[in-house]
């Protein structure tokens, strides 16, 4: 039931996505224009700040990511189903889950078209590692959108919601978001640092399964209480 | 495995929020086939109620029982026994009439989908804008969508918060004539509202709620003179 559940709410929020455009259209737009500008700030004749890459994207994801959790609780609290969706007769932990994977395919979607774009426009070689960085991308993001899905479902009712969720969500999040850019700037050297980026890609797995265990622990009381 | 219940008794709840006391000591019993309101002044304690009833809050002393269960004995399984409708309608305008009655009855863990999506169509009188998205609806067709939505895994026990709000008198009287007909087929109907021309319909009992304490519990005509004493009181 837990499973069926999650699904169900996974391919709600997917359809829902389908036809408003909604959150990934803004993630996308926003991404896209924090890359351009940095682009333009540290580019200057060919030559690129080290590590810039990396940290670019990975600011470009934290910030668009944050305004996907946004969004996707939005629309349960504009039309009060949360409260639907809490009175299911099941775990109450698994519309965390479903609401966790519907986040992060958004995401993730939005990094088919943001990876590219830093790798070029940063002229960044983590491409030539796909697998590894593909790791670290999906890792990485699930500690954020773990973390993320869980605060935005307690701030669904607060009235300063917009502003609570970056303030508590980036502090607890900086450990992943630091394993995220040293070990993409690992596979942005010109000899790939395959050890390092291994390093920093356990350390990910180890964050997001404590992640997202507190976070299935905690989000029935957390939502009741 | 399921339970079912035919009494709900509400004994010595208090819920606080902070420092601010919503529900204080209310006790209160009512069995299948009733339709009870829970009428009061604003911030009265209403919706508080029945979200501590629907186990969406938990309360800060007392209990509520469900025949022989508890919130917390029963579990997800007693969810399946209860229903809400609330202020704000609970569907997705994005998807069709026919995809929310179809999500809700998959998430309700309803065994026979497509004949209890069919009916839930039938009786909101929307078979013929089933593949419609929801976001062209009036509110009246929102609110019979919404209506078949709390009711489509046959709840036991269905909650309204303020269910009258925002309707014509056509589409009221209907929905006066549905409780009506719910409780006639043992379903137990708590509603909170203002409305007490509509409520009048309908109700076999109320309990009037006044800064969170329960100050009377009436049958037949002493209600309507016991809800005004309370709003008086209150201004």
């Amino acid at each position: 039931m837990f499973a069926r559940t999650a699904w169900l709410i996974f391919r709600k929020d997917l359809t829902v996505e389908v036809r408003s455009r909604e959150t990934i259209a803004t993630t996308l737009f926003f991404a896209v224009s924090a890359v351009l500008v940095f682009a333009f700030a540290l580019v200057k004749e060919g030559r690129v700040v080290a590590d810039a890459a990396a940290g670019i994207l990975w600011i470009a994801i934290a910030f668009s990511g944050t305004l996907a959790l946004g969004r996707t609780f939005e629309r349960e609290r504009y039309t009060d189903t949360l409260r639907a969706l809490m009175l299911a007769p099941s775990d109450r932990p698994a519309i965390y889950a479903g609401k966790l994977a519907a986040v992060l395919a958004m995401i993730l979607a939005a990094e088919v078209v943001l990876v590219p774009l830093v790798a070029f426009l940063f002229d960044a070689a983590f491409l030539k590692r796909p697998a590894m960085l593909a790791g670290l991308l999906v890792l990485g993001t699930l500690g954020f959108a773990s973390v993320g899905t869980l605060f935005a479902a307690m701030l669904v009712r607060a009235r300063s919601r917009d502003v609570l969720l970056p303030v508590l969500l980036y502090p607890i999040t900086i450990p992943v978001m630091i394993a995220g850019v040293r070990g993409t700037a690992a596979l942005a050297q010109p000899v790939p640092d395959q050890p390092m980026a291994l390093f920093w890609l356990m350390l990910l797995a180890a964050f997001d399964a404590v992640f997202v265990t507190l976070s299935l622990w905690t989000f029935e009381p957390l939502m009741v209480d | 495995m399921t339970i079912d219940f035919d009494r709900l008794e509400i004994d010595g709840v208090t819920r606080y929020y902070g420092r601010r006391r919503a529900l204080h000591n209310v006790t209160f019993s009512c069995g299948a086939g009733e339709v009870v309101a829970v009428l009061g002044p604003n911030g009265a304690g209403k919706s508080t109620l029945l979200a501590v009833i629907s186990t969406l809050i938990a309360p800060n002393g007392g209990e509520v029982r469900y025949g022989s269960h508890t919130a917390r004995s029963a579990g997800a399984l007693l969810r399946h026994r209860l229903g809400w409708l609330g202020h704000e309608l609970q569907v997705y305008p994005e998807l069709t009439a026919r995809e929310n009655l179809q999500f809700f009855a998959r998430l309700m863990g309803v065994s026979d989908e497509n004949a209890a999506v069919a009916a839930a169509l039938a009786s909101s009188r929307l078979e013929s804008r089933a593949e419609e998205p929801v976001s062209g609806f009036s509110r009246g067709m929102r609110q019979r969508l919404a209506l078949e939505r709390a009711l489509i895994h046959r709840p036991r026990l269905i909650l309204l918060d303020e269910p009258f709000t925002g309707l014509d008198g056509p589409s009221s009287d209907a929905l006066a004539l549905r409780l009506r007909a719910l409780a006639q087929a043992g379903t137990l109907v708590l509603l909170a509202t203002h409305d007490v021309d509509l409520a009048d319909q309908v109700l076999d009992r109320a309990m009037v709620l006044q800064s969170g304490r329960l100050t009377d519990v009436v049958a037949g005509a002493g209600w309507r003179q016991a809800y005004r004493a309370a709003t008086r009181r209150e201004h």
